[in-house]
């Protein structure tokens, strides 16, 4: 696919999902937004739970941040995977109560739906996001999982692809199938994620997870069982395929872009398969029952502004969304000396970190999945990896 | 004061005790009611008898269950042979240094458990320290691992429980009389014979609270086969804590941990029966 | 004749020597990786030495607070189980009650259950009651464990007592308090102290009830099992060092007041 087709193909599908949005219960109506907001004021206090090593050890964006609005953070390395955070905030949220943050940040897939869905985010008031409006890059306004950005606004975003090791592999990886291949039996790490596992078994029939029905879940779930147990699969990994891939217990793998840039060992590649990779996206949201939901979207729309958000690029190696990140970051690289100019002209040029446009193009986004198909969804999928 | 005297083992006992009912009995009532509750996160769950749980637990992760029994039996019998030698050693003959030794056993104790864990990976890997070398001589066939495969959580169970096992065996035979010993001697009993008819029969009571102490948390364990296994190798334990933090399926989780529990104690009654020991609380106690 | 027996004890002695060696090999791992001077977020290669992680001990600000709240949630649940547990002890080893039976059969339920039953089990209880869960709730689940295991070392001690000297005490006059503040407590302190540093180890290092109970309260032992997701940092083997010295050196201190 051109970057000319995938770029009409995001219009109509923003259009498609446009349409769509207005199905959602009204939920996002402006009448909500507007009620929401009436009467809520800064705080100066701001709680915010995010991923772990997803900000400066040091802080430093936050320091920034305060000394510019005189608000102050309280930052917390409260989310280690979706589902137990799901559980965790879901009681109080669904009591009306406070989870103890202002904000938060949540991958899309099946339990920001169920957030957006049960009403327990706060509506965002776009016009109070004016950096938003002025540098989000096209691709990440108005996603699929959150049509018209009614309720999050993406923090940073990645791709799922395949790492491999040059010093074990010889031959060059391109392909999702090379990952069911007896070739490399006992040698290949996957997921253990229903999402991230289902959408690469879904790839590997030549079939868009996106629009993919029940009986290709079926299809692929097979699939994936065949690759379980003819033994290729070495192990089902959380996030801990980095360390195996490096050392070489798994000789490629399903992997993360940021994980595989920010790796130290140079014999680590990462590819976007030929049939497709997944694009996912961690998002800024305001739980519902936040304190402080003004100083929230306050911080949201400060990490909008480019010079904000350069820097916390540059330590997170992740895509960004805000658009003009490059240039600055090109810039710092040219001012910069030593191993940090290395550092920051080789992050200038990665293309984990800028995808080309056409890696950009072979990118899907997880299936949204209703509450009925969630459920089918994971009953397919989840034992899998848990090896039943 | 007959009146005082009569209420004071309650004034004692009260406030320790409404503790223990608040945060264990009535936690292992709900779950009890949770196991047979149908509903989801979202829509709450509602009390409905609905035995299935156990049964679709059961059904789908029987496998999990019948693997974590056995590799829980294996690694205590592993604990067992490796502990016994050792316990007996020091508990006859490392004589001023007896303490030394035990603080040795112990102190793996003193570091997270899942950092012990963690050490073993880097050990364990297969271009290690360990793994590295033998398949650089040729020993060991070139796709050769034991990261990701069952032996390496049997290993891990068996190192995690070991000073489980070592404890109560050592302090069954630091209370055995060396008397007895000397009067088996005295009536002509051999080495052998003096161990299998004196000294094994009296340190059984430690033997018996060493393999509960062992097996109960290595069959219900999951940090080894999350860390040390591969896709083969899940627990129950892995099962059980998935459904309650990833999937929320929480009256499945629930059913799955009551019928955990109850076989494991039900398990340690009937050996305790067979083994004619007495309250594991008297043998247990340091 | 007397050469074969030292032989086999040496077989034996060296035994204990491997055995020992093999348990302790993961701990020289973890403080080796201490030191090691990586550069990336991977700590698993040796790549030099350096100290620069005992002084940047505090550079994550996280995992500070993990540990804190890991070494407060200790002190506290020992200090609460020592307060709950003691008496609890004394009344099993020398006073007939009812009930005691029970009390007897729940300690040992909880001393036998797995983990991961006492942690499922609360993590009922919080649900089904919509008790939001935090640093309380895992300071009562923690205080409950602890409470189990100080009443049995409290009775097993007490148990011993010869009751005839509080008897005396009571001839002489003494009334309950002193006679409990002068006789009785000093005789089973070593129980309660045995009992505390039980608590205290159990608590700082546990995962899996804690896991259960947290909420979104973060102690060590869980930013630690997060952070293998993403590469352990090294300041995680230097604390584990500094734990491992500062209960080293508490057994030996206590097992020197014996």
């Amino acid at each position: 696919m051109s970057p000319v087709r995938r770029r009409d193909a995001l219009r109509l599908a923003g259009a498609a999902l446009a349409l769509s949005a207005c199905g959602v219960k009204g939920r996002a109506a402006s009448t909500d937004v507007a009620s929401f907001w009436a009467g809520k004021r800064r705080t100066g206090r701001l709680s915010w739970a995010n991923w772990p090593g997803y900000l400066e050890d040091d802080r430093a964006t936050l320091t920034s941040f305060e000394k510019d609005t005189g608000i102050r953070v309280a930052y917390r390395e409260a989310i280690q995977e979706m589902g137990p955070w799901f559980g965790k905030i879901r009681a109080p949220l669904a009591a009306g109560q406070s989870i103890g943050f202002d904000l938060m940040v949540m991958t899309n897939g099946i339990q920001l739906e169920q957030c957006r869905r049960l009403g327990y985010l706060a509506p965002l008031d776009l016009s109070r996001l004016p950096n938003f409006a002025a540098h989000a890059a096209p691709e990440f306004r108005n996603p699929s999982y959150d049509p018209g950005n009614a309720f999050t606004v993406p923090y940073e975003s990645g791709i799922t692809g395949i790492a491999y090791n040059t010093k074990y592999v010889d031959e060059e990886i391109t392909s999702i199938a090379q990952l069911f291949s007896p070739k490399y039996r006992g040698r290949v790490g996957m997921m253990s994620d229903a999402q991230e596992l289902g959408s690469f078994g879904l790839f590997s029939l030549g079939v868009d997870p996106e629009t993919s029905r029940p009986p290709d879940w079926e299809k692929a779930a097979a699939r994936l069982r065949e690759q379980r147990d003819a033994g290729i699969v070495r192990k089902y990994y959380t996030q801990d395929y980095v360390d195996a891939v490096s050392k070489g217990d798994v000789w490629l793998t399903m992997a993360w872009s940021g994980d595989v840039y920010t790796l130290t060992s140079p014999d680590v590649k990462f590819v976007v398969p030929s049939e497709g990779g997944t694009l996912w996206t961690d998002n800024l949201c305001i739980p519902r029952t936040a304190v402080s939901p003004v100083d929230a979207l306050t911080l949201m729309d400060w990490l909008y502004l480019p010079a904000h958000n350069a820097p916390l690029t540059e330590f997170v190696n992740y895509i960004t969304p805000v658009a003009g990140v490059r240039e600055i970051v090109r810039r710092d690289a040219a001012r910069a000396a030593g191993r940090e100019r290395d550092d920051l002209t080789r992050l200038g040029a990665s293309p984990l970190v800028f995808p080309s446009p056409s890696d950009m193009a072979r990118l899907r986004r997880y299936r949204r999945l209703s509450p009925d198909e969630q459920s089918r969804y994971l009953g397919v999928f989840e034992p899998i990896a848990r090896g039943s | 004061m007959p009146f005082s005297r009569r209420l004071a083992p309650y004034l004692l006992v009260l406030p320790g005790g409404l503790w223990l009912a608040v945060f264990f009995v009535v936690p292992v009532a709900m779950m009890a009611s949770l196991s047979l509750q149908t509903g989801n996160l979202i829509d709450g769950f509602r009390q409905t008898f609905h035995w299935q749980n156990y049964t679709d637990g059961l059904s789908t992760y029987g496998d999990a269950f019948v693997r974590s029994l056995w590799y829980g039996f294996l690694a205590t019998i592993l604990c067992l042979a490796l502990a016994y030698p050792a316990a007996y050693w020091i508990a006859f003959r490392a004589g001023p240094r007896k303490s030394t030794y035990l603080l040795l056993l112990l102190i793996p104790y003193f570091v997270s458990f899942v950092l012990r864990t963690v050490a073993w990976k880097l050990v364990l890997t297969d271009n290690g320290p360990v793994l590295g070398p033998l398949r650089d001589h040729g020993i060991v066939p070139s796709d050769f691992h034991v990261l990701d495969t069952g032996t390496a959580v049997i290993a891990g169970l068996t190192y995690t429980y070991l000073p489980f096992m070592v404890l109560p065996i050592y302090v069954a035979l630091e209370r055995l009389d060396p008397r007895l010993i000397e009067a088996a001697h005295d009536l002509h009993a051999g080495r052998a014979a003096t161990f299998a008819r004196v000294v094994l029969p009296l340190s059984l009571p430690g033997v018996f609270a060493g393999v509960v102490m062992t097996f109960v948390p290595a069959s219900s364990d999951y940090v080894n086969a999350e860390i040390l296994g591969g896709p083969r190798n899940t627990m129950i334990g892995n099962v059980i804590q998935a459904q309650y933090f990833d999937d929320g399926a929480y009256p499945v989780a629930s059913a799955l941990s009551f019928t955990l529990m109850a076989i494991l104690l039900a398990g340690i009654f009937l050996y305790a029966r067979a083994l004619g020991t007495r309250g594991i609380l008297d043998t247990t106690a340091p | 004749m007397t050469t074969r027996p030292t032989r086999r004890l040496s077989a034996l002695h060296l035994y204990t020597l491997l055995l020992t060696a093999w348990l302790i090999l993961p701990i020289a791992v973890m403080i080796l990786f201490g030191f090691n001077d990586v550069h990336g977020k991977q700590n698993f290669r040796w790549e030099g030495f350096t100290l620069k992680w005992y002084t940047h001990l505090l550079a994550k600000p996280d995992l500070t607070i993990a540990a804190i709240n890991s070494l407060t949630i200790a002190t506290l649940s020992t200090a609460m189980a020592t307060a709950l547990g003691t008496p609890l002890g004394l009344a099993l080893a020398r006073h007939k009650f009812r009930g005691r039976a029970t009390t007897t059969a729940v300690l040992f339920l909880i001393i036998a259950c797995p983990e991961l039953v006492l942690g499922a089990s609360l993590l009922s209880m919080f649900v089904t009651f919509n008790i939001p869960r935090g640093y309380p709730t895992i300071l009562a689940a923690h205080t409950m464990v602890s409470i189990a295991f100080m009443t049995t070392t409290v009775r097993a001690r007490a148990v011993t007592l010869d009751p005839s000297l509080e008897e005396a005490a009571e001839d002489l006059g003494a009334t309950p308090w002193p006679r409990f503040r002068l006789i009785t407590l000093p005789l089973v302190t070593p129980g309660i102290l045995a009992g505390a540093l039980l608590a205290f180890v159990l608590s700082i290092d546990d995962f899996v009830i804690t896991n259960f109970t947290s909420g979104t309260t973060i102690t060590l032992p869980l930013w630690i099992w997060a952070s293998t997701r993403t590469g352990t940092p090294p300041q995680v083997n230097v604390l584990g060092t500094l734990i491992f010295a500062a209960a080293t050196t508490l057994t030996l201190l206590t097992a020197r007041r014996k």
